[in-house]
Formats: structure tokens, C-alpha cells, sequence
């Protein structure tokens, strides 16, 4: 009787996170989604902390206060320019917990195993594991604790091959064999590894994608534990999460117009380390003209509809809160603002969105990139806020440009482009970016938030 | 185990189905929380966790389990609380 109580449990708990997810497809409904979804969190716990015969509450109790506090206070405390590194440091965490499940389980049934649950638990431990030490290193890169530039070495992409080769080989003879802890462990080494060795090279702008498939990959390990735990729970919520994950890769991959394939084992944007250092494409620098703060004045007064396009470099210069402030002023001049968000723009999906939110941009007044892309032509001005690639209109019309056939903004169509940049060096490509020599392009050098500010304070006199 | 395998394997690929359904109704105004929810939801592992930790099978499954337990809670805690601060600042005109 109690198991089909349970059960029964289970299932609302799964139709909670299903509705829950579904609520987040709008702003209106968000928020309660999510509660919605914690609250199907708290039944399945609850119920298998009920009905999972524990006889021992110690350690559990210890692991879910000591759990509680750090998970409350990151998420308390992080700066919503840091939420990439928070996201990929949980999802490798949410990785451990599945594949610690996995290698716990396969200790406990060590004497028992059958073949279908060893290869389940492997699954599970393998995927959980890659997801782990994956995130781990997406989280250094993010953070800046790694170099964030693609980290090469020689037999990169043989070598990965090779090692998968190899996990595959010793997942099969463990099916045969499960009783052989040392090849277990061996196991567990070769995923740990497999998951650094293929985040490594992968360059910082690409973290998007990294991101978002690290989030399908803790997910699809979820759904393996629900094999090893016979939890159908788990499998949906799991399968849930990792379709999730699959379809925001698949999404920013073709926001670059790139295969997942290249992003993983392209190490694209090597060009960078290379001419990332200062004074260069002097080709470039020479023929760029910089403005002044009363340049750009005239023509943001002159202007109807002022569109802005924010990228990392918004992010990393914190100048989300002096954007907002500029926008306020327009508004009060009868100017109307726009804000123009590319898919990747930023480390991860949906990044600039909630940096522009946190600012207290209301969200009706930020545009994707297809609804925004035709008005940019009746825009006065276009403001681009520390982004490059994704303006860059050698997309369209370069057939050399490694980013060609990408799809991009396009500001170069406003009456005058107005760029913020720190420098004249090339974005995250490594390519020199045409829009920033055009006749009506006006380059504004300096620190994005301080240029800003001087821009906000111009227009109160 | 064989049936509970099968039955496993219609679950898991008609919810990946639903999931992919769902989710591409998510606009890109909602990505990072989207993505923050559900990895709030990835520390379900949390079910296998406390079972572990809580059986007493012996010494090591019970540490295991406990390892299991705190980076499942940091991931569900965590993910659910600042999926709802970002949420929180989301705000119409």
C-alpha cells in the first residue's frame, strides 16, 4: 500500500516539475514555475526519505544542514556578472552527486550485481563524473582562474578519442568482470579526466555552449541513477533536465552558425592568443577615428530610437547599472531605448538578459535578435557596448571570415554606429570587425561604465 | 530486471521528448534562469543520496552517500534560491 502512495507521489511530483519548467515561459508565470518545481523537490525527498527503509537519519541530516548553508549563501551572495561560473560550479556538483550515487550503489551491490544494473551504474558514474570535472574547469575558465583562450595540446582530439575508446573497453569488461574494484576505480579516473581534457580547449566566448552542455549532461547522469535506483522519477526529471540542456546547446550553436562538433573540438579562437596582445592590427587602429563625449551627445539627442547592444564587455566592466541610467535619461528626453540581445552574447544563455534585469531594465524593453534585426535601419543611433563578433557584418559579407554565415545584429544599418570599446583589439574571433572603420561608425575608446557616465552626466546639463 | 529496464527506457526517451517540447517554448529573455532552474532540479540525484547515506550498509557507502547528500543539497538549494533571485528582477515597464 505505502509503494503505491509513493508511487503515486512521485508521479504528481514529476507532473510539478514538468508544469514548473513549462511556467517559465514567461516572465509573468516564472517565478511561481519555480516554486512550483521546488516544492515537487521537497514531495520526492520527502517521500523516499519516508518510504527508502533509512535507518539512520545522522549523516543525512548533517549533509543536508551543511548543503543548505553553502548552497544559500552562493546563492546569496553571487554577483549576477559571476551567475556562468555559480551555474557551471552547481550543475558539477549536481554531477557528483549522481555519479557518487553510482559508485556508492556499486559498493553496496558489489556481491549481487547483474549485468543490466552494472552497466547502469556506469552510465551513471561516467557521465556524472565527465559533468564534474567538465564544470569544474568551465568554472576556472569562467572565473579567470584557467586562462579563459583555448588550451591546446598535441593529439588533442586523438587523445580524447582514445580515452573514450578506453573507458568503453574497461566499461565492457567490468560488465563481465564487476567484481574488479581497481578497474571501477580506473574508470573513475579516465572520466574525471575525459571531462577536463575536453573543456580545456574550448575558448571563453564558446562557454555558452560548454555551459549549457554540461546542464544536459547532468541531467542524462540524473536519469541513469533513476535506472540504477529503479526511481522512474528520476529517468523522467533526468531525461527533462537533459533535453533542457540539449536543446540551449543546440540553440547557441546555431546562434554561431557552428556544428556542436566544432564547438568541442575546434579549439575555436586560437587566432586570439595570438593577437590578443596590446597595439595590434595597426592596419585597423590607423584608420579609426575616436570621438568625443560631445560627438556622441549630438547624435544620441538627435535620435528617435536609440538601440543598445550589449556584450561580455558590459559584463566585465560591471557597467550594466550605468547603461540603465543612460537609457532613463533618453527616456525622460523622449527618446525611445531598445535593447538588442544576442543569443551568445555573453558566457552564458540568456546572460545579458539578467545582468540588464538586475539594472532595472524592464523586459519589454529587451528585443532578440529577429525581432530587433529589421528595426535597426529607423534607429538614430546603435549603441554597441563591449560586443564585436556579434555586430560584425563581415558575417554577412565576408566569405573568408571564419565567422561568416553567422547570424548577426545588424547595427550597421542605424544611421550612426557608436562603439564602446576598450581598444581597438579584435573580439573573441580574432578578427579584425569592418563596422569599426564605416563612415558612420563613431568609436568611443575607454572603459565602458566611465564612458557611460560621462554620457549620462552630459545629458542632465 | 529486464521489464523494469524496458519500462525505464519508454520513460526516459518520451520525456526526453516532452522536455524538448517544453523547453523550446522558453524565450531567450529566460535562458539563464531556465538553465539555473533545471539545474536546480539535476540535484534530484538527492533521492539516491539519502538512501545511501542513510542505510547503514557500511562505513563507506555511508560516507559515499554523505558526499552525495551535501553536493546534491548545495546544487538544489542553491539553484532554486538564485534561480528566484534572477527571477525576482524581471520586471515589466
Amino acid at each position: 500500500m505505502l509503494t503505491y502512495v509513493s508511487d503515486i507521489i512521485y508521479l504528481v511530483s514529476a507532473v510539478f516539475f514538468i508544469v514548473g519548467i513549462k511556467m517559465l515561459s514567461s516572465p509573468a508565470t516564472a517565478r511561481r514555475g519555480n516554486y512550483l518545481s521546488a516544492l515537487a523537490m521537497v514531495m520526492t525527498v520527502g517521500t523516499t526519505l519516508v518510504v527508502g527503509q533509512i535507518a539512520d537519519y545522522t549523516w543525512i541530516i548533517a549533509g543536508v544542514a551543511v548543503g543548505t548553508v553553502v548552497g544559500a549563501l552562493a546563492a546569496q551572495w553571487v554577483k549576477m556578472t559571476a551567475m556562468p561560473q555559480l551555474v557551471a560550479l552547481f550543475n558539477g556538483l549536481g554531477g557528483a552527486a549522481s555519479g557518487l550515487v553510482a559508485v556508492s550503489e556499486y559498493f553496496r551491490r558489489l556481491d549481487t550485481l547483474e549485468s543490466y544494473l552494472v552497466i547502469v551504474i556506469l552510465l551513471s558514474l561516467t557521465v556524472g563524473a565527465i559533468t564534474l570535472s567538465g564544470s569544474l574547469i568551465a568554472y576556472g575558465k569562467l572565473q579567470e582562474l584557467i586562462p579563459g583562450r583555448p588550451i591546446t595540446y598535441p593529439l588533442q582530439n586523438w587523445g580524447n578519442l582514445l580515452l573514450m575508446l578506453a573507458a568503453l573497453g574497461v566499461g565492457i569488461f567490468l560488465v563481465i568482470e564487476p567484481s574488479r574494484i581497481d578497474w571501477f576505480l580506473v574508470l573513475v579516473g579516465i572520466s574525471l579526466l575525459i571531462g577536463v581534457l575536453m573543456v580545456l580547449p574550448i575558448g571563453g566566448a564558446d562557454m555558452p555552449v560548454v555551459v549549457a552542455l554540461l546542464n544536459s549532461f547532468s541531467g542524462i547522469a540524473v536519469a541513469f541513477t533513476g535506472f540504477v535506483l529503479s526511481a522512474k522519477v528520476l529517468i523522467i526529471v533526468g531525461s527533462l533536465v537533459g533535453a533542457s540542456g540539449i536543446f540551449l546547446t543546440v540553440a547557441m550553436c546555431v546562434a554561431m552558425n557552428r556544428s556542436v562538433w566544432n564547438v568541442i573540438f575546434g579549439a575555436f579562437g586560437q587566432l586570439d592568443v595570438a593577437a590578443a596582445g596590446p597595439g595590434v592590427a595597426p592596419a585597423a587602429q590607423g584608420a579609426v577615428k575616436a570621438y568625443t563625449i560631445d560627438d556622441a551627445l549630438v547624435m544620441l539627442e538627435n535620435s528617435d530610437l536609440v538601440i543598445i547592444v550589449p556584450g561580455f564587455g558590459m559584463a566585465a566592466a560591471q557597467a550594466q547599472h550605468a547603461v540603465r541610467e543612460l537609457s532613463d535619461k533618453l527616456g525622460e528626453r523622449g527618446i525611445e531605448v531598445k535593447f538588442a540581445v544576442h543569443p551568445v552574447a555573453g558566457r552564458m544563455p540568456g546572460h545579458m538578459n539578467v545582468l540588464l534585469a538586475e539594472a532595472n531594465v524592464p523586459y519589454d524593453q529587451l528585443y532578440d535578435m529577429d525581432a530587433i534585426n529589421d528595426q535597426f535601419k529607423t534607429a538614430g543611433v546603435a549603441m554597441v557596448i563591449g560586443a564585436n563578433d556579434v555586430v560584425n557584418p563581415a558575417a554577412n559579407e565576408d566569405p573568408s571570415s571564419p565567422i561568416y554565415g553567422m547570424p548577426i545584429l545588424r547595427a550597421e544599418e542605424a544611421r550612426t554606429v557608436m562603439v564602446l570599446k576598450r581598444s581597438m583589439n579584435p573580439g573573441f574571433a580574432g578578427i579584425d570587425n569592418q563596422l569599426f572603420l564605416r563612415d558612420n561608425t563613431m568609436m568611443l575608446f575607454g572603459d565602458a561604465k566611465s564612458t557611460l557616465s560621462k554620457l549620462v552626466a552630459a545629458l542632465k546639463n | 530486471m529486464l521489464p523494469v529496464f524496458l519500462i525505464g527506457l519508454y520513460v526516459f526517451v518520451l520525456s526526453i521528448f516532452v522536455g524538448y517540447e517544453i523547453i523550446s517554448k522558453v524565450p531567450p529573455l529566460l535562458h539563464t534562469p531556465l538553465m539555473s532552474g533545471t539545474n536546480a532540479i539535476s540535484g534530484i540525484s538527492l533521492v539516491g543520496a539519502v538512501i545511501a547515506a542513510g542505510l547503514g550498509h557500511d562505513a563507506l557507502t555511508t560516507a559515499l552517500g554523505f558526499a552525495a547528500v551535501i553536493c546534491g543539497t548545495i546544487n538544489v538549494i542553491g539553484g532554486y534560491l538564485v534561480t528566484n533571485r534572477m527571477l525576482r528582477m524581471f520586471k515589466k515597464k
